[in-house]
């Protein structure tokens, strides 16, 4: 199955949520030597709530769409809740196949989100 | 003339996978039938252990490994087959000359010298090895082309020393400064796994030894021998490793060549079966090299298929291989340059006389990751990433590269399946 979907690439080249907010209340930055990728996220929180997150960074298509997608789905969801998120979820909001070399990537943005709810 | 379409018959791979583009030899060769039958005929009629049975399998078994042994020592033109020593691959090889002859030679103040085009089982274990033992660890750099800074006026290279001696005093200076009385190896590559720079180390060895005629050279030629002739004798290396996997051969085998005499002074590796002598309660003795590092039973029947890998590349001559390879080379980089002009950039010497078979670039500022998937899906094998170099795209203030490898079942074909992919890696992510 080919990866490169087209709500992948509308993600990645129209990216949802990019920037970085500038007085947040928490900010973190991870990257993967192995590949140059780089996410900064940062988030104002509402109590436990997610109110707003942005990230920033570069990386390939699968870490950017990733990253946009998945702060699209964490507004207004709870610390709890996206902490227990892995990596089979991030595949199904995804919808495409990635082999064991890709997953990194796509898990990248999910390992920020949750470094920032610590 | 290598004629591919006859080479391609002879690896069954090509079989299975009618439509494969495999550009990534570079990492790991793909191997003939002959090799493979090899392995089977091993475990099928002989597969006994070696050196241990007087029973005719293990001696056939034993006398199969040796004749192995006998081929490589040949074929890279050794003193005697004693001098080489049989390991997992060249990574191991180094990781065995950083242990058994670095601790054994290297003291306090003394001096390492590497590359920074090195692979990192060339980098790392020199690295460890200096702060371990608090010796001054230098790093000669390249020039924006690919070469080695040796005998520039502006040579700028890193030192990396735990006392922190500054930077300053190593401005401008000649080989005569890298290179000093204190420098007790240069470990350095002959080809770069990412640049395919073939750096000229007869002559380099022979410059560093006329200051230091002491100095230990250890030459990484995991990229080299596969690809081009190479004659220890020649070079005036002390040590040479290199890999079975990546020139035809099994994986699990790797190669170390090395004086024989140094050889004897080196501590071992591992202790254990096969290299010890005698064994008493308080002490013990080991075998004369190779055995001495060959402890524990090794990889038998990938040992014993190696040598029909090499006389595979006899048959076909590593010249012509040379030449096969610079041909494809030259009409990739035009067409790839012609094709995609100022949006692809490809790293490493541009005259192909000091290039290997292998094309590292970078493709718009578009990631190597997604490069190397949008052409998987077409059946062509590239590899992305830092090729296991990273202080060189460091060096080069880039994360990654895509690369492309070619070995003797490429051919122009192959170029325009790669050509042809990029315009479609452009396509989908423009």
């Amino acid at each position: 199955m080919n990866i490169y979907q087209d709500i992948i690439l509308d993600h990645y080249h129209h990216p949802h949520n990019k920037g970085k907010i500038d007085h947040p209340d928490n900010s973190v930055l991870t990257n993967n030597p192995l590949c140059g990728d780089k996410i900064e996220m940062t988030v104002i929180l509402d109590k436990n709530k997610i109110k707003e997150i942005k990230f920033s960074g570069e990386g390939c298509v699968i870490s950017q769409a990733s990253a946009s997608m998945l702060t699209d789905y964490a507004k207004n969801r709870s610390k709890q809740e996206l902490k227990k998120l892995d990596s089979k979820f991030i595949i199904k909001m995804l919808g495409i196949d990635l082999g064991v070399n890709r997953i990194k990537c796509a898990v990248l943005p999910l390992e920020a989100l949750q470094k920032l709810l610590v | 003339m290598i004629n591919v379409n006859n080479v391609k018959k002879q690896f069954p791979i090509f079989e299975n996978q009618p439509n494969l583009v495999y550009l990534d030899s570079t990492a790991t060769s793909l191997k003939p039938k002959i090799v493979i039958d090899k392995i089977k005929e091993y475990y099928e009629e002989y597969s006994a252990n070696v050196f241990r049975g007087i029973y005719p399998m293990s001696e056939k078994a034993t006398t199969e490994f040796e004749e192995t042994r006998n081929i490589v020592f040949k074929f890279i033109n050794a003193n005697k087959p004693e001098e080489i020593v049989f390991t997992r691959n060249a990574t191991e090889s180094l990781n065995l000359l950083a242990y058994s002859l670095g601790r054994k030679i290297i003291k306090s103040g003394d001096e390492i010298v590497t590359t920074i085009m090195e692979h990192h089982s060339n980098f790392v274990p020199w690295q460890v090895l200096s702060s371990e033992i608090g010796a001054v660890f230098k790093v000669i750099d390249i020039n924006n082309n690919g070469y080695l800074n040796l005998y520039n006026e502006n040579i700028k290279y890193q030192i990396s020393n735990i006392k922190s001696k500054t930077n300053d005093k190593y401005q401008n200076l000649k080989l005569e400064n890298i290179i000093t009385k204190k420098t007790k190896i240069l470990a350095l590559t002959y080809v770069s796994n990412v640049l395919g720079t073939i750096n000229p180390i007869k002559e380099i060895i022979s410059e560093v030894k006329k200051i230091n005629s002491k100095i230990i050279v250890i030459v990484d030629a995991a990229q080299a021998v596969p690809h081009i002739k190479v004659n220890v004798q020649d070079l005036g290396a002390d040590f040479i490793v290199f890999s079975s996997h990546k020139m035809l051969g099994p994986t699990g085998v790797g190669v170390l060549w090395g004086k024989e005499q140094l050889l004897k002074e080196m501590y071992p590796f591992m202790y254990g079966g096969d290299m010890i002598n005698e064994v008493y309660i308080d002490r013990s003795t080991y075998k004369d090299p190779p055995h001495k590092f060959e402890a524990g039973t090794p990889a038998i029947g990938e040992i014993i298929a190696f040598k029909e890998a090499i006389n595979f590349l006899n048959k076909v001559g590593v010249k012509n291989i040379r030449d096969h390879e610079k041909k494809i080379i030259d009409f990739a980089i035009s067409r790839l340059n012609d094709t995609f002009g100022q949006s692809i950039k490809i790293f490493g010497p541009t005259n192909i006389e000091d290039k290997g078979g292998i094309i590292s670039f970078y493709l718009d500022k578009f990631h190597p990751h997604d490069i190397a998937q949008i052409l998987a899906n077409d059946g062509i094998c590239v590899r992305a990433g830092h090729h296991c170099a990273m202080p060189l795209h460091t060096r080069f203030n880039i994360p990654a590269t895509v690369r492309a490898s070619f070995y003797i079942y490429n051919d122009e074909t192959d170029v325009e399946k790669l050509v042809e992919g990029l315009k479609k890696v452009k396509k989908i992510l423009s």
